[in-house]
């Protein structure tokens, strides 16, 4: 069993930070995983994408070309990485700031207004946890509870409390987001 | 010790710190400035030596000094930058002094592009600098063997008294893996007290040196180093054989990135019904001769695939070892292309002629 994720925005976004909490839990839950990068030359503010894969063997090929899953966080990255999904996977969208699904049929379509939710948390710049919240909740690539230890060992920083507090609370509406449907909207 | 996920890169500066090294000298080029970076807190913090050199003719320069005066020396750097370090590879070599080299191949030839490659294995294998001298190679395909090769480095550095070289691709330096570091340690320290330029007051001068102007003198000289690299051939040739064993109609020969892409692809076929078996080369120099042999011969061997980030480079020490008793067949990306499995897969298939899937 392997599955597979890229999550793909801008530079910023916190794309390459999504994958590693992900890669994270997948460690925690005793799977072998990998966390590949673009590398690439890319310029500020550029296309980030970066690609999560949990398997409980020994892992391949890091090159994975048609991912089972995969999160755009902006439009150039709907465009690029929205005929990549593997068919019957899942594409998530951040439709803060793409308008637009993919018109593939073969796929299931999310959206998550990743940066209205943030912002109304007053927490724009964590976007990417939003997102990590809604991935996790809808496809269970980890489960939620790996997902909030991680979180927790990595933010809960004696004498940071507010940090954790602040990411708890953008991950948590990324959850809710999708399990009670707030702002999401399906084809 | 948990397991930690660690960059590619990162790994390289931890293991080499678990290694017990002294000295690091490098100047930055992508894709492997994080070993720098990393490596510019931990050094100082183990009470080592971190100098970023003007250049990486004075980094490699800096190793031989380090070296000649005993300390755990090492650098690392990408392909163009290794270029430039060749003068050293071979006075160190010539000196017969232990050292660390590694590098993060990206791209070429020339600047080319920061995109991993493998264009850099004849120069890895067959020279890198002048003259008559080899370098043990090590080629990790997981940031866990990378890990355990860095520190297996240092210790086979000591064993011969000749640098070693590790090669990985731009995607491993990259990419995160978890990581063990438990169990693993430094190498016994080497005794460098009959040669090492450490300051010679009460005692002869200890001269390191690589100028032998007496024809008998250097040839004796390196008559004492093949006898080295024979003792290598010997000793340190280090393979996997990844489903061999139950007669494969084709054998596939990679390593490194490329591998882990080749062991995907395999396990697709084998869901078909399609027997592949890899080879794969853990040490380049030594070359698995008769390991590649002993796969290839197999009654049941068809024709050997080798694949590689070159336009074939390894391919050349395929042939060599098959001596021509086996088809060998190329399968080559550039420029920073990995294969994918399904191209793999379909390139197999080409070869066994079974291109609807199942067997013939």
């Amino acid at each position: 069993m392997q599955r597979e994720v890229t999550f793909a925005g801008f530079g910023g976004q916190g794309i390459m930070t999504a994958g590693k909490l992900l890669a994270l839990a997948g460690m925690a839950e005793g799977k072998e995983v990998a966390w590949i990068p673009s590398y690439g030359p890319e310029m500020r503010g550029g296309t980030a994408y970066c690609t999560v894969v949990i398997a409980d063997r020994l892992i391949g090929s890091p090159i994975v070309n048609d991912p089972e899953n995969v999160f755009v966080f902006n439009r150039p990255s709907l465009d690029k990485f929205g005929p990549r999904v593997r068919p019957g996977g899942v594409l998530l969208i951040n439709s803060s700031l793409i308008d637009v699904l993919s018109e593939r049929k073969d796929i299931e379509q999310t959206c998550v207004p990743c940066n209205d939710i943030a912002n109304a948390l007053k927490n724009g710049r964590s976007i990417n946890l939003v997102g990590l919240g809604a991935f996790v909740a809808r496809t269970t690539m980890v489960s939620l509870e790996t997902q909030r230890a991680v979180l927790h060992k990595e933010f809960g920083k004696k004498g940071k409390e507010s940090v954790l507090q602040a990411a708890t609370e953008v991950f948590e509406a990324g959850v809710r987001a999708v399990l009670e449907g707030q702002g999401a909207k399906t084809p | 010790m948990a397991k930690k996920l660690m960059k590619g890169n990162e790994a390289i500066g931890e293991a080499a710190i678990v290694a017990g090294a002294q000295a690091y000298f490098c100047y930055p080029i992508t894709p492997q400035t994080e070993v720098a970076e990393y490596l510019a807190k931990r050094m100082p913090e183990v009470g080592g030596v971190f100098v970023q050199a003007e250049s990486e003719l004075a980094a490699s320069q800096m190793i031989f000094g380090a070296a000649a005066a005993g300390a755990r020396a090492f650098t690392t750097s990408s392909s163009p930058g290794i270029s430039l370090m060749g003068e050293a590879m071979s006075y160190i070599a010539a000196a017969e002094l232990p050292a660390v080299f590694i590098n993060i191949i990206r791209c070429g030839p020339g600047l080319g592009g920061i995109l991993p490659s493998q264009g850099d294995y004849l120069q890895a294998t067959k020279g890198g600098g002048h003259g008559d001298y080899r370098f043990l190679v090590l080629a990790p395909s997981t940031v866990q063997e990378t890990v355990d090769l860095t520190i297996e480095a240092f210790r086979l550095a000591d064993k011969y008294r000749n640098p070693v070289l590790l090669i990985g691709d731009g995607l491993i330096g990259q990419m995160m893996e978890p990581v063990d570091f438990e169990g693993r340690g430094a190498p016994p320290t080497l005794d460098t007290s009959a040669w090492a330029t450490t300051g010679c007051v009460g005692r002869e001068p200890h001269i390191v040196k690589t100028l032998f102007l007496d024809p008998n003198e250097l040839e004796r000289r390196n008559r004492k180093m093949r006898d080295k690299y024979e003792q290598m051939k010997r000793e340190e040739v280090r393979f996997e054989a990844y489903l061999c064993d139950d007669a494969p109609e084709l054998l596939v020969a990679a390593y490194g990135t490329t591998a882990r892409v080749v062991r995907t692809a395999i396990d697709r076929l084998r869901e078909d019904g399609v027997k592949v078996g890899m080879f794969r080369p853990i040490s380049v120099f030594p070359f698995p001769d008769e390991p590649v042999r002993q796969l290839a011969f197999q009654p049941s061997v068809r024709s050997v695939l080798v694949v590689e980030m070159s336009m074939g480079q390894m391919l050349e020490d395929v042939e060599r070892a098959l001596q021509g008793r086996r088809p060998i067949h190329f399968y080559g990306r550039g420029g920073g292309n990995v294969p994918a499995p399904e191209e793999l897969v379909r390139e197999c298939r080409r070869l066994l002629g079974n291109g609807q899937g199942g067997r013939p």
